[in-house]
């Protein structure tokens, strides 16, 4: 099971759910499933499922404090000590996390190694760094901006995002930056994945999926906005009836629209499965958010118990001829 | 044992993995890349593991390995058991992106070319299993979701994979998430471990360890001859005579450090090195015949058995009545020390929190564990010019500093010892950026992996280290690669032996030794090897 495969079936996956989509959301008798109906489920299945694997990964425990040290310690007084990378307080923790969460700091450290007559030579290589940032940053945008179809009246700070966001105003509708930085990094990462071959080796289906179908919600977004308008009205209309618990179904939202929302739909219901689930790991991983004090202040481990230690009796009785006759003290003659 | 690649230059390693899905290769189990299995009458010896004939009759290459009936079963209930215990398994298990960026940050994987040493890949070998037997979608989409069932043959590439990874954690430094391979790694040994799969040179050196005090099997009177034997040298070449303690009550330090050192070259000359600055400090302290080991290589095993063998450090400090401990130079001892000995026997009540009897520093980084490392005790010493010292003796050496890994990215120290190279050498330079500090390279030997049979494993997974010191030789003339890891002393000269035959290797107490003034002694012309110092000239 190669890339085709892999490639091939997520591609499929995609394509499927827009081919479903684009049918039902044509028949009007059809549409409260795929606008109502759909959207409820997949948001309940991704709170549930989402709370499910936060909870199941606090059920077991943190036995050993083990965060990888990336500075220098806190140690002699003299000298310096790295708060961030080698932390000793929680403040240090957050500090580390949030950098982590927000800035990608070990993602930045990335550098490709390659070999060059006989050597290996190190490049910068933020790219991915980069791209990752991008990608996870416009999502982010574009989904801030989408509480507007959530919110009635729309808050200052909704309008504001989108007034930066569509600066780079070109014809009307207004083009947005994210909608364009989106669609680059997710084929920047879904081409790097197809062309470099360490990353076509250790890709799998459930890396390509997520992608495509982030691209097919990217695409239909754009696609609704510039070439197959819908009604907005209406579509506030019924995320509004959404939003309120008292969902309605307007009539004449175009079936793109249906599009979007089953891929929409799709990510929320496959995120707890899949590792989308980083998102919550993150905070989670031992390795990073834990205090580097084991030295100074004992953690302790739920589920320790005491193990048998070779007694020092036992040692002696073995020895202690030996040790007399080579001047160790015994404690029994 | 395979031969070894020809001749350095001719390493030329391809990055490009081969096309096709990696389940689909034949598991290519080479000799020169493996170590033996332990025996089973040693698993019985060490009471654990004895449940197993595995490896009894078997080849390791041969395709079918002779398995208990039930091994299956053994294997999945403790994966369960472990997940269900550590949070960072199931979390890492779960939430890799297969981003790629530790691809390229594993030695082995630099120095072999070898896919499957990707940390990513010897993570995917376990999670594979993880998906296919315990989660929901790869039980029902199984190899699309990249999910396979347990089978003889992933578990044959498991042990062989498993094998191949240090536990140095330089992969885990570039991961967004903070995943540990050195985490997964020990699962994934403690699993098998079940089935009494592990290998010879780790299981002895448990096995010696549990009954001697140390992994080189050195009773009590052996352990003291080697002592003393250095103690002769420390004569002839220092002028100093000294007479050090063991297994004495009442001292008010213990002293432990990896047995390593007491042995072998050139750990023994760090261990002259100790010897002689305790005695111009006037220490009060003790060394322990029982409590002779201060590295883990129960660790390499399981939890428990690295907990056994690390309790009787504390347990012979109650013994003794001493204050606090003092540890040396060692790397995985210190990342146990660090990150799992208080939690193991805490709380230790029973020492006080360690001051240095000289300066009067309180360690205060070290009060609840109360083990303080002898860079810190050392970076002290000098900071309050305790220390006579003379660096022009160690004039003829042109040093770089090589960060053991566990060390740097399991404890933070790194600017302890360059404070103390810089105060006892004149010529001191760093290796590039990128294989120093927190991303600094293992030797290629590192979590029980010093074995000869898999020579050819060590060497290339010492490749980037070499190449880092081969570039700093080039370019200053290095001519010392200084650490503070015992099984850096024991595989780092092998490997520049090979790689950079003009380079030594020493500890860092032994470059302090030698730069240390000490009272009453003699002419310096030697240096604690014997080598006549260059800079010498008798007094007018």
């Amino acid at each position: 099971m190669g890339v085709k495969v892999s490639l091939g079936v997520s591609l499929g996956a995609v394509l499927a759910i827009v081919a479903v989509a684009l049918v039902g959301g044509g028949v009007s008798s059809l549409q409260p499933v795929f606008g109502i109906f759909v959207p409820y489920a997949a948001f309940v299945i991704f709170l549930v499922g989402f709370i499910y694997r936060v909870v199941d990964w606090g059920r077991s425990p943190v036995p050993y404090r083990i965060p990888t040290t990336c500075g220098q310690q806190k140690t002699l007084p003299w000298i310096k000590h790295d708060k961030i990378e080698c932390p000793s307080s929680t403040l240090g923790v957050i500090g580390r996390m949030i950098l982590e969460v927000f800035a990608f700091r070990s993602l930045f450290r990335h550098t490709k190694a390659e070999m060059s007559s006989g050597n290996i030579v190190y490049g910068a290589s933020k790219w991915i760094w980069l791209g990752a940032l991008v990608f996870h940053y416009s999502f982010l945008v574009i989904a801030v901006r989408h509480l507007r179809l959530f919110l009635e009246p729309v808050p200052f700070l909704i309008n504001g995002l989108d007034l930066v966001d569509g600066m780079f105003q070109v014809g009307a509708p207004t083009l947005y930056l994210t909608d364009l930085l989106l669609l680059g990094a997710v084929s920047y990462l879904l081409v790097r994945r197809l062309i470099v071959p360490k990353m076509r080796y250790i890709s799998l289906a459930n890396d390509y999926f997520p992608l495509l179908l982030i691209l097919g919600i990217g695409i239909s977004g754009v696609l609704m906005r510039f070439f197959i308008r819908v009604d907005i009205v209406s579509v506030k209309e019924l995320t509004m009836g959404l939003v309120t618990l008292h969902p309605v179904m307007p009539e004449g939202i175009g079936a793109i629209f249906f599009v979007h929302v089953a891929l929409v739909s799709t990510l929320f219901a496959y995120f707890p499965f899949s590792k989308l689930m980083h998102a919550g790991g993150v905070f989670l991983s031992p390795g990073r958010n834990l205090a580097n004090t084991n030295r100074a202040k004992m953690h302790v481990n739920p589920w320790e118990y005491p193990v048998e230690i070779h007694p020092y009796e036992v040692y002696e009785n073995e020895f202690r001829e030996k040790m007399k006759n080579a001047g160790i003290p015994v404690e029994r003659e | 044992m395979a031969k070894n690649p020809k001749y350095y230059e001719s390493l030329n390693i391809d990055f490009k993995p081969p096309r096709g899905n990696w389940m689909d290769r034949p598991v290519n189990i080479k000799s020169g890349m493996y170590c033996y299995p332990a025996r089973p009458n040693v698993l019985e010896n060490v009471g654990m593991n004895d449940r197993s004939d595995w490896g009894k009759y078997w080849v390791i290459e041969d395709e079918d390995w002779e398995l208990p009936d039930d091994w299956k079963e053994r294997f999945l209930v403790k994966m369960r058991d472990m997940l269900d215990k550590y949070r960072t398994f199931k979390i890492y298990m779960d939430i890799c992106v297969r981003c790629g960026a530790c691809a390229d940050k594993c030695h082995y994987f630099l120095g072999s070319g070898d896919p499957m040493n990707m940390p990513v890949m010897r993570a995917e070998l376990l999670r594979s299993i993880y998906r296919g037997e315990f989660t929901k979608t790869g039980k029902m989409l199984g190899r699309l979701v990249g999910a396979r069932k347990l089978t003889k043959k992933a578990l044959r590439q498991l042990w062989y994979y498993m094998f191949q990874c240090s536990e140095c954690r330089r992969c885990s430094t570039f991961c967004p998430y903070g995943i540990d391979t050195a985490e997964i790694t020990i699962m994934g040994r403690e699993i098998m471990n079940e089935l009494g799969m592990n290998i010879a040179w780790i299981q002895e050196s448990v096995s010696k360890c549990i009954h001697t005090g140390n992994h080189l099997g050195l009773q009590p009177q052996a352990y003291k001859e080697c002592i003393d034997a250095m103690l002769y040298d420390i004569e002839d070449n220092v002028g100093i005579t000294i007479e050090p303690t063991f297994n004495r009550k009442g001292a008010e330090i213990l002293f432990v450090t990896p047995s390593g050192d007491v042995f072998a070259d050139p750990g023994i000359f760090t261990l002259a090195g100790y010897l002689m600055l305790f005695e111009h400090l006037g220490l009060d302290y003790t060394w322990s015949t029982y409590a002779s080991e201060g590295g883990d290589f129960g660790y390499f095993t399981a939890n428990e058995m690295a907990k056994r063998m690390n309790g009787k450090i504390y347990a012979e400090a109650k013994r003794l009545g001493v204050k606090w401990i003092l540890g040396g130079e060692c790397g995985h001892m210190w990342r146990v020390l660090n990150q799992y000995m208080t939690t193991w026997h805490g709380p230790i009540d029973f020492l006080e929190e360690p001051v240095s009897p000289i300066t009067g520093t309180k360690f205060e980084n070290a009060k609840a564990h109360k083990m303080v490392h002898i860079m810190e005790f050392t970076a002290d010493l000098i900071k309050n010019n305790k220390l006579k010292l003379d660096p022009s003796r160690n004039d003829h050496l042109k040093v770089t500093y090589h960060d053991s890994c566990n060390p740097a990215r399991g404890m933070g120290l790194l600017e302890e010892p360059r404070y103390v190279i810089k105060n006892v050498c004149n010529h001191f330079y760093e290796m590039p950026e990128n294989t120093i500090r927190e991303q600094t390279y293992c030797c290629g030997s590192g979590s029980g992996l010093n074995a000869s049979e898999n020579m050819e494993l060590r060497l290339r997974g010492g490749f980037p280290r070499q190449n880092a010191l081969r570039y700093v030789r080039d370019k200053y003339g290095v001519n010392m690669l200084a650490c503070i890891c015992a099984i850096d002393r024991a595989a780092l000269p092998t490997a520049a032996q090979y790689w950079n035959p003009d380079v030594g290797v020493t500890g860092i107490t032994e470059l302090v030794a030698n730069a240390l003034i000490m009272e009453g002694e003699g002419p310096r012309t030697h240096n604690i090897r014997g080598f006549e110092i260059a800079t010498w000239e008798p007094e007018p």
